[in-house]
């Protein structure tokens, strides 16, 4: 380079320029992102053409012409593949949001139980965590639903108690409570002692900011919750008759069934979800400095307040975005459902409906935009639920 | 100027990559030298695999057929085992050539599906299997039981409307595989087993105590079982059809594995010398060698000895030929004339 001669000879170009070039090959790319996926759809569609293979979603509104073994909504053989659809997004929905409530209750315990002083709950706590996290979903549902539930006797030989509940190989089956006159001011009781317990417990907070003095208000929430509905009945009558499952013919019928199936698949879902909550648990608590855990004794704290005030609360930062993913991973796990014959949205759905109908595509891909759209909602509780949770420093 | 190139090329290049590929299976299969047959992922009688490991059974009989006529040795199948969901994406997928997979012949899947049926190699129909504890002796007194199915069969429709033309009641329970219901049935998870009356026997074998067990006298449905194609590839459709009619016209014609040698030699009855391909040959349009026919009797055999091999006579299962008898013998099997 001899002196004389810049960098900047000469005007600048505008294809020389970093921020157009930047944004000239974004565009670029999203284009043959854009090429792509149409190249798939067109090609997909004259594929199917080719082999006169029907498509589109006018199939959802066949009679759908065969029956399903559990549908949370009334179903007749003659209704439409759209509502099979809806039965089996119920079915999945169930199935999750048991799995949920069962996982986080255990796995909290488990969690907390890890670190317990007393050797025993701490070594039952890590033998379930290592058992039940190390073996595969599927076969722990084999296990309960072949092993366990497929023992129980035939319905003639039913295990009974009470004379009300009866627990055979087709199910457990429990009495169903049907509203009866007492009904609505029972409704109504429980909804007045909900209210008020609401008051009482934003009346105690402020009264115990204000002056410090704690008040008993789980104790007084629950007196009432049992309290008013119990007056409601006396004075009114029974809220419900029940009306008892009987042995008739081939089966029990009343009452309400809870199906092998159904309890398999939840206690497997359930057990194996919360051996990993449980070490998302551990974690978080482990997480908290001991230094608060110091000052909390300091302050005379009792080892539960300790526990409830000090140590889960900011426990829960860390806590919350794996529990996200354990939550996620249990709806999606309930598909395995479909081989112990549950009818979830996969088995009954993207199986049954798929190959009365050869819609492959369609629907397939109505099943993943199904999951899609419940793990992104739950995501967003969580993160919502997370935001509210998070340390606000002060 | 080059990326304008590039994308101008990939688009040019777009219009041409759906792949065109009606009427090649059959010029694809001969090419591969093997065919991809699709079949049950176990059913005895139909296609299982026996002890030494090969597959064993009419639809797996039907698959060497096809390779016999198209490569001269009934050796050259790749089988891919299916459940009753796969099957049929199998097929329009292209992953396997003919489905040959006790499937019943309907107009939705003839029509709607992407897929022709090249004819029947079971007549079939829907029937029950109860316990005999039970005591009962007819479908109509099963009102309020529990009824095992095979998922995504038309079996599934036909106990719907058959329970509900009847005012009757059921619960069903579903699995995807047939090993799976049967042993549920086993179990007592359920009172009764449906399906074709074929895989209720070959189903019952496989109990501990096939004895406990009876098949009641109704049947209930209509299942003509039959191979697949995918539809719009005649040239293919007729290699699988004709294998079919060939197979029957050579038990109409007494044609078996053992003297097909010698009926090739002496015979002088022009309908058996048309089939052997040794005056006519038919083969030459269907791109297929003047002996295609002989080759499948001489490795498979004809339909009557494929029958009694693997559910007749000659197998556990000890199925009377019934419908699936010969036209002239009462039955509905029935080739059209090779001529």
């Amino acid at each position: 380079m001899t002196p004389g001669e810049t960098l900047r000879g000469g005007p600048r170009r505008w294809f020389y320029d970093p921020k157009i070039r930047a944004l000239a090959a974004q565009i670029l790319t999203v284009l043959a992102i854009a090429l792509f996926a149409g190249w798939i759809v067109h090609n997909t569609v004259h594929n199917l053409t080719m082999r006169g293979i029907t498509s589109g979603f006018g199939f959802l509104g066949n009679s759908a012409g065969f029956g399903i073994l559990q549908t949370l909504i009334d179903y007749r053989e003659t209704d439409s593949f759209a509502r099979v659809f809806v039965i089996g997004l119920l079915n999945t929905l169930l199935v999750a949001a048991l799995g949920i409530v069962f996982a986080t209750v255990l796995g909290f315990l488990v969690g907390i139980g890890r670190l317990a002083e007393n050797a025993l709950i701490r070594g039952l706590s890590a033998l379930y965590v290592e058992t039940f996290r190390n073996i595969p979903p599927l076969l722990q549902i084999f296990f309960w639903y072949f092993a366990v539930l497929r023992a129980m006797p035939s319905p003639r030989q039913s295990h009974e108690l009470l004379g009300a509940f009866f627990l055979n190989i087709r199910g457990l089956y429990v009495p169903r409570p049907i509203p009866a006159e007492g009904f609505v001011p029972a409704l109504l009781a429980l909804g007045i002692a909900l209210a008020a317990a609401l008051t009482l417990r934003h009346w105690a907070r402020r009264r115990q900011e204000r002056t410090g003095e704690p008040f008993p208000t789980g104790r007084v929430a629950l007196l009432l919750l049992i309290a008013l509905p119990l007056a409601a009945r006396l004075i009114f009558g029974a809220p419900f008759t029940w009306e008892l499952p009987q042995l008739q013919g081939f089966n029990f019928r009343g009452g309400w069934v809870l199906l092998p199936e159904l309890v398999a698949l939840t206690l497997a879902l359930s057990l194996y979800t919360a051996a990993f909550i449980a070490e998302t648990v551990r974690a978080g608590i482990q997480s908290v400095p001991h230094g608060q855990i110091e000052a909390a004794i300091a302050l005379r704290l009792t080892p539960r307040q300790r526990l409830r005030l000090i140590v889960l609360p900011q426990a829960m930062r860390v806590i919350i975005p794996p529990l996200t993913s354990q939550y996620l991973n249990l709806t999606k796990n309930s598909s395995l459902g479909a081989a112990i014959g549950y009818p979830d949205l996969v088995g009954l759905f993207a199986g049954t409906v798929l190959n009365q109908t050869g819609q492959a595509i369609e629907t397939i891909a109505m099943t993943m935009a199904v999951y899609l759209l419940i793990s992104l909602t739950i995501s967003l509780m969580m993160n919502w639920y997370n935001r509210r949770m998070a340390l606000v420093e002060r | 100027m080059k990326k304008k190139t590039l994308v101008a090329t990939l688009v040019a290049a777009c219009s041409l990559c759906a792949p065109a590929w009606a009427g090649q299976t059959l010029d694809t299969v001969l090419k591969r030298g093997v065919l991809h047959c699709g079949v049950s992922d176990g059913l005895p009688g139909f296609s299982y695999t026996d002890a030494t490991g090969n597959y064993a059974g009419i639809d797996a009989d039907f698959c060497r057929a096809v390779a016999a006529a198209l490569f001269g040795d009934a050796k050259k199948v790749k089988f891919t085992p299916l459940t009753a969901k796969e099957r049929f994406t199998a097929l329009q997928s292209g992953e396997i050539d003919v489905l040959s997979r006790n499937s019943t012949w309907t107009i939705s899947r003839d029509v709607g599906m992407g897929m022709s049926f090249t004819g029947v190699t079971y007549y079939d129909g829907q029937g029950f299997l109860v316990n005999k504890k039970l005591g009962v002796k007819s479908v109509r007194e099963l009102n309020g039981a529990t009824v095992c199915i095979q998922a995504g069969t038309t079996t599934e429709m036909n106990l719907s409307d058959y329970f509900r033309t009847n005012g009757m009641n059921y619960t069903p329970v579903t699995y995807e595989k047939s090993d799976e219901s049967a042993k549920a049935l086993e179990s007592g998870r359920c009172d009764v087993l449906t399906s074709d009356q074929s895989q209720l026997y070959a189903q019952r074998i496989k109990f501990a105590n096939p004895d406990d067990y009876v098949v009641l006298p109704e049947v209930i449905s209509k299942e003509p079982l039959g191979p697949v194609v995918r539809q719009g590839d005649s040239e293919w459709f007729n290699v699988v059809r004709w294998t079919l009619f060939a197979l029957v016209a050579a038990e109409e014609y007494g044609i078996t594995s053992s003297n097909v040698d010698q009926m090739a030699k002496t015979s002088t009855n022009p309908e058996v010398r048309r089939l052997l391909g040794l005056d006519t040959d038919f083969g030459k349009d269907m791109k297929l060698k003047k002996d295609w026919a002989y080759q499948i009797v001489k490795q498979v055999g004809n339909y009557g000895e494929v029958f009694e091999r693997n559910v007749g006579k000659g197998s556990p299962l000890k199925i009377e030929r019934g419908l699936n008898a010969q036209w002239n013998k009462g039955g509905l099997q029935y080739a059209p004339p090779f001529r």
